[in-house]
């Protein structure tokens, strides 16, 4: 079966600088693909180019099998979008917000007032329909985003940075409704974002994005396997001295005294631990606790990129995705 | 029918927006109450209109109604920036619907804004007596759309263009004054004693014939057009047409 998404050698500059370079990916039908990376990655350029906002400089993308430069009135029908600003009418209510997409989508007459109730409860704003927007909480208006995103039944909906600057209750009630999403509508998921566990708990596949190119991509799991580096923590009094002990076991890829504990950097953890435990015993050395850690998504990010990813507040706006927000009119 | 839906959503939420707002309402109307009554009856005893069976207040009373649709339908356009800036153009941008008909549905509602205000000085116009025949605003009103669509298509393109409310408010004054000032809106610009650059420059303000042709369809016997009424409406749906084509590609320019 065809793809959702496929894109080939995409590529978009902004007066020479390059904010997407000769991108490659493609997204199968029905997964949540997590695009992730820190804010002026590209990863908004990106989806303005998937969503046909944004003319690509060379390159070709296709989405739902239409080309995004040459068919884009038909890319438009067969997607959704929640953008990562609001871009809701805070002097209309929530509803009237929906019936306005609904009729410039072209939702027949008839179904609009099912499809509209549809959503509205898949978001829980029943109740609050009839409220002016701008009472609403910015939780609130993004819920009603994800709904309006939904009301023309797309196929791919795509969620820039879909719980930025939002409480971490919000967040876990925003994420809750996107994972009931994927079993209620059969659609494509197409997601940034710069957060890791946002990434890690909603996505299938993740692609990490960095300047501009796709550094990685693979399952969440997989990624995390690929490091080979998980972190056992050990508390003694006498970490040196188990430092010495332990050094050249095979495995062990580097080791780190941090005052009363002895931080393993270590391939395959869970076989590793018992042996230090053991080699701990026979040397006579007391241990206090021991914790073993798998790599997370954060890792993943540092190691491919050589740096931590930068999270930074949803008001300020940097590198390429703030141009470039600022040139859509 | 999908383009003509789209039309009309975008239509009603102008409309909807500009009924909920009350201050706008109100203010919009305080302006051409004071134009009629102060300006009107303090220049009438200065400035002696040389046309028998008409005082100032009369002549300049089509003059205002067009001041008022000039003055309302270039500033919508502020609107379109608003949009911008709170986002919700990226919604209308990327529906699927022509870029024709995101500018026509932005164009039809602004016009329904500035027609509400253009009628409500139609109808000051019959309270104060001004007018002795209410009745003629049903030939008005066509003259009157006319009017609007041209100069809500002026105001929709300046806003296209601008990036803030400041830049959008200077260059719009600079626009709407010179349009108004050498129209003949609120003076004669023919006749005795009228300078004949400003006759020149008046004949090349498209807002001149939409005046004039105001004017001869209120005043009806008692004023003389400058053109034939014919001909300037057909001046006047020129201008339409091409402030109407200008706008589409400014709103549909994709970067």
């Amino acid at each position: 079966m065809e793809n959702a998404i496929e894109t080939s050698e995409l590529t978009r500059r902004f007066n020479g600088l390059v904010a997407v370079d000769k991108l490659n990916i493609s997204v199968e039908r029905g997964e949540v693909f997590g695009l992730l990376g820190p804010n002026g990655a590209g990863k908004t350029t990106t989806i303005s180019m998937l969503c046909a906002i944004l003319k690509p400089t060379s390159g070709t993308a296709k989405v739902n099998g239409f080309d995004v430069v040459k068919q884009d009135m038909q890319v438009r029908k067969s997607i959704g979008i929640v953008f990562q600003d609001p871009s809701i009418d805070d002097r209309l209510t929530g509803r009237e917000n929906l019936y306005m997409h609904a009729n410039l989508y072209g939702v027949p007459p008839g179904e609009q007032k099912s499809r509209i109730d549809g959503v509205l409860k898949l978001v829980e704003l029943e109740d609050r329909a009839d409220d002016l927007m701008r009472t609403y909480s910015g939780g609130m208006r993004r819920r009603l985003e994800i709904a309006r995103g939904l009301i023309h039944s797309p196929k791919v909906l795509f969620l820039d940075e879909p719980t930025i600057g939002l409480d971490p209750q919000t967040r876990e009630h925003i994420w809750s409704h996107i994972e009931g999403l994927r079993k209620a509508h059969d659609v494509t998921i197409v997601l940034t974002t710069h957060y890791m566990d946002e990434a890690d708990r909603l996505s299938d596949r993740i692609a990490i994005m960095d300047y501009g190119k796709i550094v990685a991509s693979d399952t969440p799991a997989a990624l995390k396997e690929t490091l080979e580096g998980d972190v056992i923590t050990v508390n003694t009094k006498e970490a040196l001295k188990l430092s010495s002990v332990v050094a050249g076991t095979e495995g062990i890829l580097r080791t780190n005294v941090v005052g009363n504990a002895l931080e393993l950097t270590v391939r395959g953890g869970k076989a590793l631990l018992p042996r230090i435990v053991e080699a701990a015993a026979k040397s006579g050395i007391f241990i206090e606790s021991v914790s073993l850690r798998e790599p997370n998504l954060g890792d993943v990010f540092l190691h491919y990129t050589g740096r931590a990813i930068r999270v930074e507040g949803g008001e300020e706006l940097h590198g390429m995705a703030a141009i470039q927000r600022r040139s859509i009119k | 029918m999908t383009e003509i839906r789209g039309i009309y959503t975008l239509w009603l939420r102008e409309v909807k927006r500009y009924v909920r707002d009350r201050a706008r309402i109100v203010s919009s109307f305080v302006q051409p109450l004071l134009w009629l009554v102060i300006f009107g009856s303090a220049l009438s005893a200065l400035v002696r209109i040389s046309i028998p069976g008409l005082t100032y207040q009369q002549y300049i009373f089509p003059g205002i109604i067009g001041q008022t649709l000039l003055f309302t339908s270039m500033f919508i356009g502020i609107s379109v920036i608003w949009d911008r800036e709170f986002g919700f153009l990226k919604e209308i941008m990327v529906a699927p619907i022509s870029r024709f008909s995101v500018f026509a549905g932005k164009l039809l509602g602004a016009s329904t804004d500035a027609m509400i205000q253009g009628i409500f000085v139609f109808v000051l116009g019959a309270l104060l007596g001004i007018t002795s025949n209410p009745l003629i605003l049903g030939e008005a009103l066509p003259v009157m759309i006319l009017i609007t669509f041209g100069l809500v298509s002026i105001g929709l393109t300046v806003a296209s263009f601008m990036q803030s409310l400041e830049s959008f408010g200077l260059i719009v004054n600079f626009i709407n004054m010179p349009m108004f000032f050498l129209s003949g809106a609120i003076f004669l610009i023919r006749g005795p004693g009228v300078p004949s650059w400003l006759q020149i420059v008046a004949s090349l303000n498209p807002f001149t014939y939409a005046v004039d042709a105001l004017r001869t369809v209120i005043l009806g016997g008692s004023w003389q057009p400058l053109y034939p009424l014919y001909a300037e409406l057909l001046v006047v749906t020129c201008f339409d047409l091409a402030m109407i084509a200008i706008g589409t590609w400014a709103f549909g320019r994709r970067k």
